[in-house]
């Protein structure tokens, strides 16, 4: 057992942990943030992406160890309060969800792809970004037109800043 | 249409939690005392159980019990049940092996379970897991339907001679024989439906609590339709009495069928609560997933089509072999008989058809009903079929199905279907329109002197939901019936809970099923609750699967709206001294007509629960329920046309274009609809060109996770051009008639038509991987 010592969603927080516990599981067992999913066991589905220190990172392939000192972002963490953040609003005025299992997943790591391309985005690079995220649900088509539609709204916001 | 009225493009009510991370799934379910458990599989495709010892794991941290199939057994727990009775040709019934839900003696598919350890924790109860000892004697295995049948077969079941399951025929053979005899031509077709895994996101679970002192049972479970877990858990598995069990399904990532049926791991978890008196978890991981979910299709076929001199089909003749698995899943059986068979003659007037279904056992994984369920295996058939005997007679393949369509309502198939309505010709158009049919050989060219091969290649589905009525589904063997009920509670104070036996996981009823109520009573949605998926607080239902929801269940809401309506009027009628037969509904009020007299719905629901003055005789409250059972099956279609390129020196294909034209009747939201599509479109597409199970001749699973399966992933698909094409279903009372399955169901057979006809060799099974396309072109 290891005490790791973190901040998720800017609360401080140390957690008794086994060495081999994952930050997925820290973050659904421990802290009970049962909004970031497992949906495989091989790294590949995206539905545990969360942010450690600003990047997005599958949660899974983390060690709950390996995050001690970082500042992590979960889907409980994206809105303000009440506010949904652009993303969260995209997603759902696009109709980019049905069951909702792999979203928390598919929003952190869309709010990181807006970051990294500045808004810069276009339909392809909003796919291939994505690759790393399974949808089984939607086809992905709505989730394209969601990220794209948050980028829009993320520039805005940006500039009103 | 009001603002959040049918046919309103509403955003989901359901999606805040979603999209906030509070959604709430079995496996962010905790109990206090919760513990673990964690199954020991099987490695191996066929083999004795020769002993199980678990002295060295009890001795292990947090270990509570090792459970195995002998306990099961002795405790009389039920074997798993096949709901559908299917009889063959010769008269007899189907033959079925026995199931229990962890093997005793007999393991059978690589992931079958023998044991489950308990422990205080998943990780003890994992490591535990690791110290049990099973003594297995290997047998040889069938790991496909070929070499199954072959003689000398390794044999599965002693009940199922040969591995075969049933030999059933529908249709009518000596016509069909006399229909070839007068051909002038004849196309014959070989083919593969791909077995595939149906993969929802969120893996299965399942939380069980046993209440001592109530001898009270509570199962969190990722179901489609938790009364009918209730009833099959006690009714065939003894494990809780109905009336002492409570099933809770709440938000369910994804099912596609996948989900209908009650698993083994389910059942044990249930069982194992009362033995070891501890709430019980289990959740799968997607290892567990790819073993143990009922997997879709795998047909292997022979199809046969006779056409006059004119083109016109006289014939129909096909044999398929369908994969069951090792053990027939709870609706496997009806799934290449009564929802494949009874499809095959699609769009089009077949005179004669005939088919024979032989379904066979092997050593892998149970095979069931995933997104179409037979409607996709039928579609695929028929319209390479179509697409084959276009090349063959060098026709147009859309004049020759314009040709063949079916254009006089209602029509009766040669196969049991009995289509109440549609517009083949008005759905092609559309499609053909969306894509430019006409400038397709101009781009073809076009692309050619890019180096690239182009293909066009349509597909013409027609699907059968919403399985009903039940009478006539007991006629056929169905073990249960195929109506839907729901209940309308209006509160005093006007709100409205509407509890359906309709099961959401991601279809997006709490926003479209609120929708009916906003359109008739003019109130808005968020005065409207939906309530689903808890057997404790819907009385009953049959679930979500088939494409079932809105033209069963939403059609069940509208009745009890009928009666709910119906009583209030009366109400309203006392209290404002006016006749019943005068009172409208308008925007959440009850008005005399031609008056400025009026009520609101709150004022009506108060008078309804104080009863200081209701009409004489009438009960206080306003809460009604209403069982609805369908008179036929909806019979959704449409047109697909897939335009792509093909590079011929790698083989990877990409897509130009996807339209869609589909006839779902009236639509409710839309939006919704538009998504249903979209996904299931993903669907076809992944089977047609990237989703394939492999078993070795050992029946090890190749593709046992997403790396070595491939999903679809956002950039393998393309954006999607959809419109609908309308006939209102007679048939209920919304007149709609499903859209969960269409796009999974006529996805496949356009892009493999589109293929095969870029790369001219007509010769290609799914999944169309760059490998096997580039050997189609290049031998």
């Amino acid at each position: 057992m290891s005490t790791v010592k973190l901040t998720v969603n800017g609360k401080a927080v140390s957690v008794d942990v086994e060495d081999r516990t994952l930050l997925v599981h820290l973050l659904r067992e421990n802290l009970n943030l049962t909004g970031t999913h497992v949906g495989c066991d091989t790294s590949q589905c995206g539905a545990c992406v969360v942010h450690v220190d600003g990047r997005a990172v599958k949660s899974c392939t983390m060690l709950a160890g390996q995050a001690a000192g970082s500042n992590v972002t979960t889907i409980e963490g994206l809105a303000k309060g009440d506010e949904l953040h652009p993303m969260q609003a995209a997603f759902r005025d696009n109709h980019g969800l049905q069951c909702g299992y792999c979203t928390p997943g598919m929003i952190m790591s869309a709010v990181d792809i807006v970051h990294r391309h500045g808004g810069k985005l276009d339909e392809e690079t909003v796919r291939h970004e994505l690759e790393g995220n399974i949808c089984r649900c939607t086809g992905y088509h709505n989730i394209v037109k969601a990220v794209l539609d948050a980028a829009g709204r993320m520039k805005v916001a940006q500039a009103a800043e | 249409m009001g603002v959040e009225g049918i046919g309103a493009r509403v955003v989901r009510k359901e999606d805040r939690r979603f999209i906030t991370g509070q959604g709430r799934y079995v496996d962010d379910v905790k109990m206090v005392g919760m513990s673990y458990a964690h199954f020991i599989r099987s490695p191996h495709a066929h083999a004795k159980v020769k002993g199980i010892n678990s002295t060295e794991a009890m001795k292990m941290p947090g270990v509570i019990a090792v459970l195995t199939g002998q306990q099961i057994v002795d405790d009389k727990v039920g074997n798993l049940i096949c709901g559908w009775a299917i009889t063959s040709k010769d008269g007899s019934p189907m033959k079925m092996g026995a199931w229990p839900a962890m093997a005793p003696e007999t393991v059978r598919f690589v992931g079958q379970a023998v044991a489950v350890v308990i422990a205080e924790t998943k990780n003890q109860a994992k490591d535990a897991a690791e110290a049990v000892v099973v003594d297995y004697e290997e047998l040889p295995a069938a790991a496909d339907v070929r070499a199954a049948i072959k003689s000398g077969a390794p044999q599965l079941h002693p009940e199922a001679p040969g591995n075969i399951v049933y030999d059933w025929h529908i249709g009518d053979e000596a016509a069909v024989g006399d229909a070839f005899s007068k051909a002038a031509n004849v196309v014959t077709l070989e083919l593969t439906n791909n077995r595939l895994v149906p993969n929802a996101m969120e893996p299965r679970a399942a939380v069980a609590h046993y209440d001592q002192a109530e001898e009270h049972y509570t199962l969190y479970t990722t179901s489609q339709n938790p009364h009918v877990a209730r009833l099959v858990l006690s009714a065939f598995y003894n494990i809780a009495p109905e009336h002492k069990l409570r099933v809770i399904a709440p938000d369910v990532g994804g099912g596609f069928g996948s989900k209908i049926y009650i698993y083994p791991e389910e059942m044990v978890a249930l069982w194992a609560s009362k033995k070891v008196n501890r709430p019980v978890k289990w959740t799968g991981d997607r290892s567990e997933a790819f073993l143990t979910d009922a997997h879709g299709r795998d047909h292997v076929s022979k199809a046969e089509m006779a056409f006059d001199k004119d083109n016109k089909i006289l014939g129909l003749r096909v044999k398929t072999h369908a994969n069951f698995g090792a053990y027939m899943s709870l609706f496997s059986s009806a799934v290449p008989t009564y929802l494949y068979a009874t499809l095959l003659s699609g769009q089009y007037v077949i005179p004669a058809i005939y088919a024979e279904v032989i379904g066979v056992y092997t050593n892998t994984t149970p095979v069931d009903a995933y997104r179409g369920a037979g409607r996709p295996e039928a579609s695929y058939l028929l319209e390479r079929m179509m697409e084959t005997a276009a090349r063959q007679l060098k026709v147009d393949p859309t004049e020759l199905r314009k040709k063949n369509f079916i254009n006089q309502f209602p029509y009766q198939t040669p196969v049991i279907m009995a289509y109440d309505i549609g517009d083949f010709h008005a759905s092609i158009d559309a499609a053909m329109k969306a894509i430019d049919y006409a400038g397709f050989p101009a781009r073809k060219a076009k692309a050619k002197a890019n180096g690239k091969l182009r293909g066009i290649g349509v597909s013409c589905y027609i699907e059968a939901c919403g399985i009903a009525p039940s009478k006539a589904v007991g006629s056929l063997g169905a073990g249960v019936g195929l109506w839907e009920s729901a209940e309308i509670r209006v509160n005093p104070v006007g709100t409205i809970e509407v509890l359906t036996g309709s099961h959401s996981h991601g279809q997006g009823h709490e926003t479209t099923f609120c929708q009916i109520i906003a359109e008739r009573l003019g109130v808005p949605i968020s005065q409207v609750s939906i309530v689903h998926g808890d057997t404790d607080k819907v009385q009953f239902g049959m679930g979500t699967y088939g494409s079932r929801s809105i033209a069963v269940g939403g059609a069940a809401i509208v009745k009890a709206m009928e009666k709910v309506e119906a009583k209030a009027k009366k109400i309203a009628a006392h209290a404002l001294e006016a006749s019943e037969s005068d009172i409208v509904i308008e925007n959440g009020e009850f008005k005399v007509t031609g008056t400025d007299k009026a009520i609101a719905l709150p004022m009506v629901a108060l008078a309804a629960y104080t009863a200081h003055n209701l009409p004489d005789g009438m009960e206080p409250g306003l809460k009604e329920t209403a069982f609805y059972d369908p008179t036929n099956f909806t019979f959704p279609a449409g047109a697909y046309i897939c335009e792509l390129e093909v590079d011929p020196g790698t083989g990877k294909t990409s897509f130009v274009n996807f339209v869609a034209a589909d006839d779902f009747g009236r639509l409710i939201n839309p939006m919704i609809v538009e998504g249903q599509v979209h996904g299931g479109l993903a669907q076809g597409i992944g089977q047609a060109l990237l989703e394939g199970v492999v078993y070795d001749d050992t029946g090890q699973l190749v593709t046992a996770s997403f790396m070595d399966y491939t999903m679809p992933r956002a950039d393998d698909l393309p954006s999607f051009q959809l419109s609908h094409t309308t006939t209102l279903c007679p048939g209920n009372p919304l007149g709609v008639k499903g859209c969960g399955e269409a796009g999974a169901i006529g996805a496949s057979a356009a892009v493999i038509n589109a293929i095969t006809d870029a790369i001219g060799n007509n010769k290609l099974e799914m999944p169309a991987t760059p490998d096997r396309v580039w050997h189609a072109i290049h031998g």
